[in-house]
């Protein structure tokens, strides 16, 4: 430690104001302030109530993917050899998920931290963590057969378009992991559907398994049988990180009790989909109509969406009451996505963009009635 | 009196200007980057969005509107003094749908394949907001060269949109450019290129890249 701390002090005047390397000096603060904390003291009257800044809220954010990373790793080699009929140990499955995700999430963090140095470096900017959360978010979000040239465009128009173009951290109108998932799906159709949510069969090395997820089946109108506890758990094939609702759920719980993540955002979700989910079982009609509301909660990414995408808290609703709204809107629309748009099966992904986008003019509209409600007070 | 003296004089003295004075060239010049009509005025978006999947269509679309944009801007300029103000719409309208009826009728003949592919966006050139942008705040105010100018400078400026715009959506989205295959049979279509949204995105950079040479900034 003593000898690192003596390397960067040692190695510090070559990047400040009028050293050689100064043109360097965002990279090289990124560095010293992700190894040691900053000693920078604050020179006028300083209100804080708590140290939280966005170190330690990233920080806490991977802390809470964890288990939805491992238990995805797990999954993907336990699909993988269920699909093929083999026996496998605890650590088999964790080595051939680890060897499918290892690099994605490598390439994801490489591209991404890469554009976002040089863009740092380019406006002067110093360099943040931002990056941390949506470079294991995207990982996480894809299938883990998919190639990693794709994983690297993705990640690159998701950081370009998606965040830096507003202005970097923070600035970001749609949530930067979504926006390369969405990107993937659009731009390459034929890739992100199909056979492709089980690792390793596909190109018919397997005929009996069908590969096929529970909203692809009923996607494509037929009946599909969900098992609740398999669904709950995550065993069931899909993208790495999202399948099991049980992980996504300590996640959640992590993320709430460290004050992270918003817990209306997570219930109005959950409530505004059941609500959806109960009205279409009440109509009725075919499968997906009749799909027990809570199943909605459990399959797909739904679980993985409404705790770690929704509540991202730059693109969320801002305001309390604007929470609520945002939250339960994105519940009853990735049903209503689910259900009636079949081509596109992953509802909650679309729902979250849709909504991060309206997010502005919900907390709009709550900031005015509020000041209205108020005014009439005045008056009266 | 002095004032009208004055005027009169500056009208002597504009008819001897000579035809590619420097006011005169700025008119083609300006609308090509500093004044240009899809990146800095944000007109015509809806065509540059729709046409631009591949490069000849585009090549094809940008020659359609610069021929209707001359010649529109011509006959309104000769017509000027005879328009009168409460229909000028009506007539502005006229000139540019007989003229987009002769570009389809040309296309069609000529270019079956191209005109099938454009389809209803020949037609929509009619509504082009450029076009009817110019002959409202140029044509119907100015002699028929300088007129003649503006429209190849906004004509061109449209094309220089439009052109890599297309370029680079054929280049992603198929892999080719002009039809010709250059990224090898492997190469996967990016579909958001296809669609129009990689239009829009395209669009959005070269905005980017425009504002950040030129030095632009939106004001408050």
């Amino acid at each position: 430690m003593k000898f690192l701390r003596n390397t960067i002090d040692k190695l510090k005047p070559n990047f400040e104001k009028g050293g050689k390397l100064h043109f360097l000096h965002s990279t090289f603060d990124g560095f010293e302030t992700f190894l040691f904390v900053p000693n920078h003291t604050t020179k006028q009257g300083a209100h804080i109530r708590d140290g939280i800044d966005l170190k330690r809220t990233m920080f806490f954010v991977v802390l809470a993917l964890i288990p939805c990373t491992l238990f995805g790793m797990w999954n993907v080699g336990y699909q993988h050899y269920l699909a093929l009929g083999q026996e496998a140990s605890l650590m088999d499955n964790l080595l051939f998920g680890l060897m499918k995700t290892l690099p994605i999430i490598i390439v994801s963090y490489t591209v991404g931290l890469g554009i976002e140095f040089a863009f740092c470096q380019v406006k002067g900017h110093p360099i943040n963590e931002g990056f941390l959360v949506s470079g294991m978010l995207i990982p996480l979000v894809l299938p883990p057969d998919i190639s990693l040239w794709m994983v690297a465009i993705a990640t690159a128009f998701a950081v370009v378009i998606g965040k830096e173009v507003f202005g970097g951290t923070g600035m970001n109108i749609l949530n930067p992991a979504l926006t390369a998932r969405v990107f993937l799906y659009i731009a390459y159709p034929v890739e992100m559907a199909g056979e492709i949510w089980v690792s390793g069969i596909k190109g018919g090395a397997v005929d009996a398994a069908s590969g096929a997820t529970t909203l692809g089946i009923l996607g494509a109108g037929k009946e599909a049988t969900v098992d609740t506890y398999n669904a709950f758990m995550g065993l069931i094939p899909g993208s790495i990180g999202e399948t099991s609702a049980l992980m996504c759920l300590l996640g959640g719980v992590f993320l709430i009790a460290t004050g992270i993540g918003s817990w209306r955002i997570m219930l109005s979700t959950v409530l505004g989909a059941l609500g959806m989910g109960l009205i279409l079982n009440m109509v009725g009609g075919n499968p997906y109509y009749d799909l027990p509301a809570y199943q909605h909660l459990i399959i797909g990414g739904f679980a993985f969406g409404a705790v770690f995408m929704a509540t991202d808290p730059v693109s969320a609703a801002q305001t309390n009451r604007g929470k609520w709204i945002y939250g339960a809107l994105i519940g009853v629309l990735t049903v209503l996505i689910r259900v009636f748009n079949p081509a596109y099966p992953e509802g909650i992904m679309f729902a979250i963009l849709f909504m991060n986008v309206m997010a502005p003019l919900v907390d709009n509209y709550v900031i005015k009635s509020n000041i209205k409600r108020r005014l009439s007070r005045v008056k009266a | 009196m002095s004032t009208e003296a004055q005027a009169i004089e500056e009208v002597a003295v504009k008819e001897k200007e000579p035809l590619l004075s420097k006011k005169n060239r700025k008119l083609v010049n300006n609308p090509l980057d500093a004044d240009n009509p899809i990146t800095v005025q944000v007109l015509g978006v809806c065509s540059a969005l729709a046409v631009t999947v591949k490069l000849v269509p585009t090549l094809y679309m940008c020659l359609s509107v610069l021929f209707v944009l001359i010649f529109s801007n011509l006959a309104v300029s000769m017509l000027r003094n005879v328009i009168p103000g409460r229909i000028r719409i009506i007539v502005q309208l006229l000139v540019v749908a007989s003229l987009v009826a002769i570009v389809d009728q040309v296309l069609q003949a000529y270019a079956y394949e191209v005109s099938k592919q454009l389809s209803v966006f020949v037609g929509l050139i009619i509504t082009n907001c450029i076009i009817m942008g110019r002959l409202e705040a140029f044509a119907l105010a100015n002699k028929p060269w300088p007129s003649f100018l503006d429209a190849v400078g906004n004509g061109l400026g449209y094309a220089v949109i439009l052109i890599p715009v297309a370029f680079f959506r054929e280049l992603f989205g198929s892999g080719s450019l002009l039809g010709f295959n250059v990224l090898g049979e492997g190469y996967q279509g990016n579909g958001v290129m296809m669609s129009p949204v990689g239009a829009c995105i395209v669009l959005g950079l070269l905005i980017w890249f425009q504002r950040a040479r030129n030095g632009y900034s939106e004001e408050a």
